[in-house]
């Protein structure tokens, strides 16, 4: 069991802070002087694309056409792997070979109990909280096949602050995702605009995949995601979840 | 040596090869067929390729477009999917194109960043036998190949032996097969590999820091075949070991 009281935040060179307030971290996470923060899970994070419904339009006419035939059947999912893991504040690397990536904003729903096979109505029993991820790619263009060099840099998937518990969050398919640039907001989307909503997700993730507790499932990236490059402070807000930083940095020459 | 994990009285343990079967930890020397198998490690990020070997390229000729010249197709699975040695896999009732991998898995002992190929072969902990499920009935164009056809609960089994590194002289001239109840139906070789272990770990390296207990499924040649509830599928490596699996119906998992 991954079980989350109010708020489960886990900020360098201070005590853990378990099942804490959420007014414990929250002055940390944004005080201009205060720590990083270690990634507050560590199971595996899945990601889900084309879940949203403005990113599957974007493909409009495509999703017929070759290499992709037909639009989705299942959700689609991939996985962000462990050395991509990042906490709140700490630096990510911008590749040296690419002049900036992609900002993907989304929910992130951290499971509390083995959840296999979990009906709709049931699913959400299933989630202990929410959190923030910033799923960052190097732009691509095709979601046919694309290579684990787009997605599964190290630190390319900053998550965090915290895990607010499920019971903070009174509708999560309702929140404002909002997506800033050295302070200015760039992008602004809404989980509400999903084709499988939270437990809808869960209950067609599970039913071929057992999601364990800590393990993290991405609700979707809205479409137009932003771009950022090294040097530029990303910050990915969800209401009631926090505020998510990221200082992107230049590669060692 | 040969290490295990294993299920038994209760706990956990890690357990080495004996003559009898295998000997736990704390001395208990017991039969293969007397423990539950775990994978043998505590797996990490699980990485798999497609197509590596150029004839299994050919027999899925119709649905793969890629040419000799790309990057090798790696895709990731999660720990979730795992299973051990003589465990279950679920053939849903829907299912009409089920079909095994036989793969030599390549485990990563030491944190590898920018490693070049020259030196790629020092950071191998060792190497286990993975048969990596897929139900191609699931198959669809995004982000292939997509979790629910590779990624599902059962459906990769790995063991029964992490074989030490410095006991396998060449890894790359190991003879692998696949026998289902008892025929042999898959036969290859690793020297047919088309991006080789040191090249894998290179390419991987480049762009991801692997860390120990991190695992490369080094792709299946060809000879797959469809499988059917009941059936027993051995897959096994010169060497490396002998992977015994059996599949089972929906029945089993109180699915109608």
């Amino acid at each position: 069991m991954f079980t989350v009281f109010e708020s489960v935040a886990r900020p360098h060179g201070a005590p853990v802070a378990i099942d804490a307030p959420v007014a414990r971290w929250a002055a940390l996470a944004v005080d201009p002087a205060g720590p990083a923060f270690m990634p507050p899970v560590r199971g595996t994070v899945y990601g889900t694309l084309l879940n949203h419904v403005d990113a599957l339009a974007a493909l409009g006419e495509q999703v017929e056409a070759a290499p992709y035939k037909a639009p989705p059947r299942a959700p689609v999912l991939y996985i962000k792997p462990r050395n991509t893991l990042a906490g709140h504040r700490e630096p990510v690397v911008v590749p040296a070979d690419v002049p900036e990536v992609e900002i993907g904003a989304t929910l992130g729903i951290v499971i509390g109990t083995t959840a296999c096979r979990v009906a709709e109505a049931e699913a959400l029993s299933f989630v202990a909280g929410y959190t923030i991820v910033n799923d960052i790619s190097i732009p691509h263009a095709s979601f046919y096949r694309p290579s684990l060099r787009f997605k599964c840099r190290d630190g390319f998937c900053p998550i965090g602050p915290a895990v607010v518990a499920r019971k903070m969050v009174s509708d999560p398919n309702s929140l404002e995702v909002a997506v800033g640039i050295d302070g200015e907001t760039v992008r602004r989307s809404r989980t509400d605009r999903m084709i499988r909503p939270v437990a809808r997700l869960l209950a067609d993730v599970t039913e071929f995949m057992t999601l364990r507790p800590g393990d993290v499932l991405m609700v979707g990236v809205a479409a137009g995601a932003p771009r950022a490059r090294a040097g530029q402070r990303v910050t990915v807000a969800i209401e009631g979840v926090g505020v998510l930083e990221t200082p992107l940095v230049a590669a060692d020459a | 040596m040969r290490r295990a994990r294993v299920a038994y009285g209760g706990a956990i343990h890690d357990a080495v090869e004996h003559a009898t079967g295998l000997r736990l930890e704390d001395g208990r020397v017991l039969a293969e067929d007397s423990v539950v198998w775990l994978p043998p490690f505590e797996v990490g990020t699980v990485i798999a390729l497609g197509l590596n070997y150029a004839d299994h390229r050919k027999e899925l000729s119709k649905e793969v477009t890629i040419a000799a010249h790309d990057e090798p197709l790696a895709f990731l699975k999660s720990p979730g999917a795992l299973i051990g040695h003589r465990g279950q896999t679920r053939r849903p009732a829907d299912a009409t194109f089920m079909h095994y991998e036989c793969e030599l898995a390549v485990v990563i002992g030491r944190s590898a960043k920018n490693v070049v190929r020259a030196d790629a072969m020092r950071y191998v902990a060792g190497y286990t036998v993975a048969n990596d499920y897929a139900i191609r009935d699931y198959l669809e164009n995004y982000y292939r190949p997509n979790l629910r056809v590779k990624n599902r609960d059962t459906c990769t089994v790995l063991g029964p032996w992490l074989v030490d590194a410095a006991d396998v002289v060449d890894p790359h001239q190991l003879a692998l097969r696949t026998l289902v109840n008892g025929t042999v139906t898959q036969q290859g070789n690793t020297r047919d590999l088309m991006t080789d272990i040191p090249g894998l770990i290179e390419y991987l390296s480049g762009f991801m820091t692997l860390a120990p207990g991190d695992v490369i499924l080094t792709g299946t040649p060809e000879g797959v075949v469809n499988v059917n509830v009941g059936d027993e599928v051995v897959t096994e490596i010169e060497r490396i070991g002998r992977l015994v699996n059996t599949i089972v119906g929906d029945e089993l998992f109180g699915r109608a």
